[in-house]
């Protein structure tokens, strides 16, 4: 183990001073000190660990976020640099290193305390707490939609204003006038009754002397100038010429490369291995018994796979090898019924008395609904290089938490946290699969046995294959409506939660509800993937409503619009999303149109599908959505994420569907694991409501809504209710039937 | 040893004939920008042009290029360092997300417009359905290659016009 202990951590926090930069809203003791090395040339003055100005006059923002395509690296810089008044033009955006001078304490705080406001006086001892606590558990990390949420509202912008704050001050210092008759704009203090100016360069020295408040006021949105704006992002343009890094291209003179396979059942382990069986083929260096994996290591990576493909191994199974999915969705459905008799369910929810309402209701629904594993499928498959030279361990890959990769191969290597070092390179898609280390464990300890730097790529076959699956589940609903079509009881018991924790919850006035959930574990390793919990309860919850709408006789949009009378900012979201979509216009009898709508990650969205189904064919020509995130800093990429989350959501909705065989995966590439493509993929239209609530995330929440979208879409157009994803198993030439038919 | 021309360029690599050209684009001629996805020509990552069409380097082997034209993402770009219209229209629309699958992208439309200057959303589908892109950038790619499809007519109107 690394010496990573309490001691160490708050010996680190601990203030040596000396230095000329200072702190502006957390407990800095020498952090500026401790940073300066990592980001700043000789001449930059640091404002707290998040800015930099150098003598240029440009302005650096430092983002400890993963930039992933989510466009998070040019929207929390938008966040500091309009707090700060600065020329956007020359502003330039450096990703946080590894260190753990950079853990997260904002994303900590946040997500920790939510929105609890603080009082200023106990501001820096909090985030001091949050800071220590951070760096306790490696926390760098970029997922749960948090980033602008978290780091910009707490960090970026509060950095932004205190800076103007410190600078303005440092002018009127210099010229002997009051602050009240400066202004500040594009990076340039201005007293414009003596027509002087001055550049934050010029001032930043003594800036840097100037103490600041904890609490500096924020703009108020009517302020804004740069936030609510659509900069063109800063990671785009190396994506277009082929000059982007990402992990999969970092190269070392002297560099080898490495193959690897997995015991392909989850829990197995080499039980046999014959290296020579490869040592005479071209390229070979050496084969590593990762005990759990086998890998090559070749002069080429085509070499290192001939030489995997032809490695005599073998594996056990860790007693895992009988498990097929059916079984698997045979457990989720005996633990469901043993625990709804012995009653020994776990509680989301009780509110009212469900069963009670559900024995008096005139008219009681029941729906079963399932949905398999997934995987993330990034477009980069997994891979990492790694050199251990000099009791040091670099590592150059794409992490949604570079702290937290450290810390787990320096916890696999026995070195010190502050001996291994993550380069973090653009993440050729994330979606929640590159927050687990596995990959960069496995790298450290390849390349911990030889002396030169070894670059691990996974291939897509075991990036499907070993993967953290979203998990499969069984939901089921049991809803009650009185005499005149209202809901009146809602009672869901489902297998396997994670989390967010409120997943499951409904923001319809149903006055009894009971959600409820049994654990029945399964030898399947879970991860987080896009929208997480939200990904499956929204189909479940959303498709649930439509068929209670149906069973009422009643329009889906109508009979929701009634359930969220006392929710207007959900009732905004809806209306907008119908409106946009023509809600109510006559359709053609081949086209169907689904409505549905879903908070997550503190976001509203709703999603109007439209789909035509001729001869069981589906194709789905439009989706309109509507999102409000309380203030959207970045309208186009706001809309690019709905695009996104939309997009792998109806992937999974269409196509997705990882199974087990013999306790492994039965699928391993695109052929078997389809992705949506340019011939299917619809036209999205994206509308953005202000509401001025506080702030949500984006980069999940456009996911949730997709599935149920669109089978409710297949249900108006079809009459067929898909209640088991994915869809394309179903099949939907039945075409005699349509809702408005018999409604 | 086998000779490759590349962006115009000669490379001599001494590696198995049957190594997929890929793997010797990335890791012997040492032009990244070209981006393993699957290795088996389902997602079109690796899109290069042989003599001008669009193919999968990763499931190429490397001796069908042999004394043959191979393109690139990076040789795309003019001399001057000017964009191809299609990666200016990339960074117009904000077409790129992760950015991974997007060099095989702009490649395959690429070879759509040299073919077809006017592609209709039908072409389009046709052209890119080999082309996977995770973060769902479909609709801005649907709007950039029109764009680029726009920006080289009238470069060749202006071209003829001056004629």
């Amino acid at each position: 183990m690394g010496k990573w202990s309490r001691r160490a951590f708050i010996t680190t926090g601990i203030a040596a001073g000396g230095v000329v930069v200072f702190g502006v809203a957390i407990r800095r003791g020498d952090r500026t000190a401790k940073v300066r090395h990592l980001i700043a040339n000789e001449n930059d003055a640091i404002f707290d660990t998040w800015l930099k100005i150098a003598p240029d006059n440009t302005i650096t923002v430092i983002v400890p976020h993963a930039e992933m395509g989510q466009g998070v690296h040019t929207t929390l810089a938008m966040m500091l640099a309009d707090e700060l008044d600065a020329d956007w033009s020359r502003v330039d955006i450096l990703e946080a290193p590894s260190d753990k001078e950079y853990a997260n304490y904002a994303l900590a705080r946040g997500y920790t305390a939510g929105g609890v406001d603080f009082p200023a006086w106990l501001i820096d001892t909090v985030d001091g707490i949050f800071f220590r606590a951070s760096q306790a558990i490696g926390l760098q990390l970029t997922g749960g939609s948090t980033s602008v949420r978290t780091t910009g509202q707490i960090a970026m912008r509060v950095t932004g204003a205190a800076a103007r704050i410190a600078l303005l001050q440092a002018a009127a210092d210099e010229w002997q006038v009051s602050v009240s008759e400066l202004t500040t704009r594009d990076s340039t203090v201005l007293h414009a009754a003596s027509e002087r100016s001055a550049t934050y360069a010029s001032l930043a020295e003594a800036a840097a002397r100037v103490t600041l408040p904890s609490k500096p006021v924020l703009k108020s949105s009517d302020e804004f100038s740069i936030m609510g704006t659509s900069p063109q992002r800063h990671d785009i343009p190396a994506k277009v010429d082929g000059t982007a890094m990402f992990g999969i291209d970092a190269t070392l003179p002297g560099m080898k490369y490495a193959a690897i396979q997995a015991a392909p059942v989850f829990g197995g382990a080499v039980s046999k291995l014959d290296p020579a069986s490869v040592q005479d083929m071209p390229g070979v260096r050496k084969v590593i018994n990762l005990d759990n994996s086998v890998a090559v290591i070749a002069d080429g990576y085509w070499q290192a796979r001939m030489a995997l493909d032809q490695l005599q191994v073998e594996y056990s199974d860790g007693g895992n090898s009988h498990w097929e999915q059916s079984d698997i969705f045979s457990q989720f459905a005996a633990d469901l019924d043993q625990s709804a008799e012995a009653g020994d369910e776990e509680t989301d929810l009780a509110s009212g008395d469900a069963r009670a309402a559900l024995r008096s209701a005139a008219q009681v629904l029941d729906a079963e609904y399932r949905v398999p594993y997934l995987a993330h499928s990034p477009m980069e498959p997994m891979n990492c290089m790694a050199w251990v030279h000099d009791g040091s361990c670099e590592l150059w890959t794409g992490s949604q938490n570079p702290l937290g990769f450290a810390k787990d191969v320096s916890d696999a290597l026995g070195m010190d946290l502050d001996d291994v070092t993550v380069h973090n390179q653009y993440l050729g898609g994330g979606f929640g699969r590159r927050g687990f280390s596995d990959y960069a464990v496995q790298a450290a300890r390849i390349a911990s046995s030889v002396p030169y730097p070894v670059k691990l790529v996974w291939s897509r076959e075991e990036d499907t294959r070993h993967d953290h699956y979203r998990q499969a589940s069984i939901s089921r609903f049991r809803g009650g409506l009185d005499a005149n079509g209202k809901p009146v009881a809602w009672h869901n018991h489902y297998v396997n939660k994670h989390d967010p924790e409120e997943a499951p919850h409904i923001p319809y006035a149903i006055g009894n509800q009971r959600i409820v959930y049994t654990e029945s574990k399964t030898h399947v390793p879970w991860g987080f993937w896009r929208s997480v919990d939200h990904s499956l309860h929204a189909f479940f919850t959303e498709s649930f409503v439509d068929e209670l709408a149906f069973a009422a006789g009643r329009d889906p949009y109508e009979f929701r619009r009634e359930l969220l009378q006392d929710e207007p900012r959900y009732l905004a979201v809806l209306d907008l999303a119908a409106e946009k979509a023509g809600w109510g216009e006559p359709l053609a009898k081949h086209q169907g149109r689904g409505i549905s709508i879903h908070r997550s990650f503190g976001t509203i969205v709703a999603e109007v599908v439209d789909v035509d189904v001729v001869d069981g064919e589906l194709t789905v020509p439009r989706v309109v959505c509507a999102v409000d995130a309380g203030y959207t800093i970045h309208p186009d990429g706001m809309a690019a994420q709905m695009e996104s989350g939309i997009a792998y959501g109806m992937t999974a909705a269409l196509y997705g569907e990882i199974s087990i065989r013999h306790g492994a995966v039965a699928q391993s590439n695109f052929h078997d694991y389809p992705m949506l493509r340019m011939d299917k993929a619809p036209i999205v239209e994206t509308h953005i409501i202000n509401s001025g609530k506080p702030l949500g995330g984006a980069g999940e929440p456009g996911t949730p809504p997709i599935a149920p979208a669109l089978t409710n879409a297949i249900f108006n157009a079809t009459g067929i209710r898909i209640r088991e994803l994915p869809v394309q198993q179903h099949d939907l030439k039945r075409t005699d039937f349509r809702e408005t038919d018999v409604a | 040893m086998i000779t490759l021309k590349i962006n115009g360029e000669t490379h001599s690599v001494d590696v198995d004939p049957a190594t997929p050209l890929l793997w010797v684009i990335r890791d012997y001629v040492g032009l990244t920008g070209t981006k393993f996805g699957c290795g088996i020509a389902q997602c079109g990552a690796c899109t290069v042009h042989l003599n001008g069409a669009p193919i999968r380097s990763c499931a190429t082997p490397v001796q069908v290029a042999i004394d043959q034209e191979v393109t690139t993402i990076e040789g795309i770009v003019k001399n001057d360092g000017e964009l191809h219209p299609l990666q200016q229209a990339w960074i117009d629309e904000q077409v790129p997300q992760c950015g991974y699958c997007q060099s095989g992208q702009i490649m395959s439309a690429a070879a759509l417009l040299e073919n077809n200057p006017s592609p209709s959303d039908a072409d389009i589908d046709q052209a890119m359905a080999g082309n996977v892109c995770r973060c769902g950038t479909y609709p801005r790619i649907r709007k950039g290659i029109k764009r680029a499809a726009l920006a080289i007519n009238v470069l060749h109107e202006e071209a003829t016009t001056d004629g």
